[in-house]
């Protein structure tokens, strides 16, 4: 079954922003979910209208085979929610903020006591229980936030950027928890990220969103494959380009072959096959070769292939 | 889990939250007690004057001081829930199962909590400057009025909070209606010392009901029919706003 179906969600806010335009995806029960996309993508306002936040203005949606319109309350039972801005109360401690979350979740007594002793054990954040949050680092704050999201054992989380302004050692951390936490329960969890390798570790499959539309959809490794294969960059002795491009087109399992000053880029099927062939009907040919790169396409040549844009320079802009 | 018991885990956050602060504890305990010394000093030979009906100013003065207190703990109650709106602690209370109205419900119980117990405080300290205040039925009814005043202003204040949704706008309106509210009333004053016309006024302004009931017993010639009425429209009041603040609330869940 699908923890999460979301069917055609459409959302303009006043003054006409077009926040969702249409965006459609479904994640099955148990499976970790990226929704990867630049600034103002769509991505809070689906995870959002998720959470019962804040309704649609066309399109459906189901989270745990409730509807979130009509079925706001055992949606909410079912979800813990990580919102992007820290959601803790900071002048409480992380044992009473776990506390109150689980209280309004409708637990209590030794349950609710023990539950909360053993995400405060899981996150690290024993040791500070008992202190107020407000004397916590960014990590820290950040770990007890997605805590609270799973005091109360729910079916389907959603983490919306979870490691965005963490230190690289916090959120390294963070992944580890959370890969930890992926693959120990049948939790379902949507995840949105600005980072791609992010989504790459953590994520079985990823919708990359720009626009308020799903642009492209699959697991990391099927995006990455249909870009068809590695990229090779060979750099040339001389200057005759032209002729180099024309013999590796010929060659089998090249696909794609752009020239670029002394260079000549090639998209070949797999690249350690492919570069002793090249570099041989280079050489037959007379075509000097100085030097020699072989890549795996990363999500980043994904994102620009399907969006037109570059990622960091997207990622930069409104930061 | 029924909204009782959600509204008072989330009043009880709040006051555990606020007993941290010992800076807002002192001031919340000086303040009223300072006003209490100040104007009994300050008005001292008020009572000279006809109309006090030759009670002493402190009998006088310290139902109006409970109330001004209740007034103003109700009035600023607003600012809390700007703070868990900035903070993103709302959001988080609105994804969970929690009832909305107890969400606003916990935060007016918090502040009409507050005013209660330093109503009480008022109380005590009028009682050390020789004030009785009509014994133990005047000060339920003193600590009532004290009640309904900051829940019903609270009301008010959580709705403007939720509208406005900046600290600023909520400081300017607050300050905007807390004033007239105040001068037309017979708070400091004899009631038979104001103008007529501000008299009439002044009917309409729940903080008159709050002063009115509140001084009901501790006067002498106590009209329980008056008495009544009053705290029924404070009662009212505290119904209007709370449906205010509800409302509010919504309105606030659209701009998500
Ligand atoms: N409450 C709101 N009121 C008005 N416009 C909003 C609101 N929330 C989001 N928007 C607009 O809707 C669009 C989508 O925003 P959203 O927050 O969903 O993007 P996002 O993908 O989460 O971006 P980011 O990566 O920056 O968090 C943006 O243009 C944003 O300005
Ligand atoms: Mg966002």
């Amino acid at each position: 079954m699908d923890a999460i179906v979301v069917d055609s969600l459409e959302k303009t806010y006043g003054r006409g922003v077009k926040a969702l335009d249409g965006i459609r995806f479904s994640v099955p029960e148990g499976e970790v979910f990226g929704l990867l996309g630049p600034n103002g993508a769509g991505k809070s306002t689906t995870v959002r209208i998720l959470a019962t936040l804040t309704t649609a203005d066309a399109g459906s949606a189901t989270v745990a085979g409730h509807d979130v319109a009509r079925e706001a309350g055992a949606v909410r039972r079912a979800i813990g929610y990580v919102p992007q801005a820290s959601g803790v109360d900071r002048e409480a401690t992380g044992h009473e903020n776990l506390i109150l979350q689980g209280r309004l979740q409708g637990m209590r007594g030794s349950d609710l006591e023990r539950r909360s002793a053993d995400l405060l054990e899981t996150f690290g954040l024993s040791d500070k229980a008992n202190a107020l949050v407000k004397t916590y680092s960014g990590g820290m704050k950040r770990r007890l936030d997605v805590a609270m999201g799973l005091v109360h054992r729910p079916q389907v989380l959603f983490l919306d950027e979870p490691t965005t302004g963490l230190d690289p050692e916090a959120r390294a951390a963070m992944w580890e928890e959370l890969e930890a936490l992926a693959s120990a329960e049948r939790l379902t969890i949507l995840l949105t990220t600005h980072y791609l390798e992010e989504a790459d570790r953590l994520a079985r499959r990823v919708a990359i969103v720009s626009k308020g539309k799903v642009v492209v959809e699959g697991t990391p490794e099927s995006l990455k494959s249909e870009l068809r294969g590695d990229a090779v960059t060979v750099e040339l002795d001389g200057t005759d380009t032209n002729r180099a491009a024309d013999i590796a087109r010929d060659l089998v399992g090249v696909h794609e072959v752009t020239k670029d000053g002394r260079r000549i880029h090639l998209r070949v099927d797999q690249g350690a096959q492919a570069v002793p062939v090249i570099l041989a009907a280079l050489d037959s040919a007379g075509s000097g070769v100085q030097s020699v790169t072989v890549s795996r396409p990363s999500l980043d040549d994904v994102y620009l292939h399907y969006t037109g844009r570059d990622f960091r320079a997207d990622d930069g802009e409104s930061r | 889990m029924t909204v009782v018991t959600q509204t008072l885990i989330l009043c009880a956050r709040v006051l555990r939250n606020l007993s941290r602060q010992p800076i807002w504890i002192a001031v919340m305990i000086v303040q009223p007690m300072f006003w209490l010394l100040l104007y009994s000093q300050l008005f001292k030979r008020i009572t000279d004057l006809p109309g006090f009906g030759g009670v002493s100013y402190v009998d006088y003065l310290t139902p109006g001081v409970a109330i001004m207190t209740a007034f103003f703990s109700g009035s600023w109650a607003g600012m809390g829930m700007i703070e868990d709106l900035d903070r993103g602690v709302l959001e988080r209370f609105l994804a969970t199962p929690a009832s909305r109205a107890a969400i606003v419900f916990g935060r007016i119980l918090q502040a009409a909590i507050i005013a209660t117990l330093q109503a009480l405080l008022i109380l005590l300290v009028g009682l050390l400057l020789g004030a009785t205040n009509g014994g133990v039925i005047g000060w339920m009814v003193i600590l009532l009025a004290a009640f309904l005043t900051a829940a019903g202003f609270a009301g008010l204040s959580h709705g403007i909070a939720l509208r406005t949704r900046q600290e600023a706008s909520m400081i300017a309106v607050a300050q905007f209606i807390s004033l007239p509210l105040l001068f037309f009333s017979s708070l400091l004053i004899a009631r038979t010392l104001i103008p007529d016309w501000m008299q009439t006024a002044s009917l309409l302004n729940p903080v008159e009901w709050a002063v009115r009931a509140a001084r009901g017993e501790a006067i002498p010639g106590t009209d329980w029919g008056e008495m009544g009425t009053f705290l029924l429209l404070l009662a009212g009041f505290l119904v209007l706003t709370t449906a205010f603040a509800t409302r509010s609330f919504r309105s606030y869940q659209r701009t998500l």
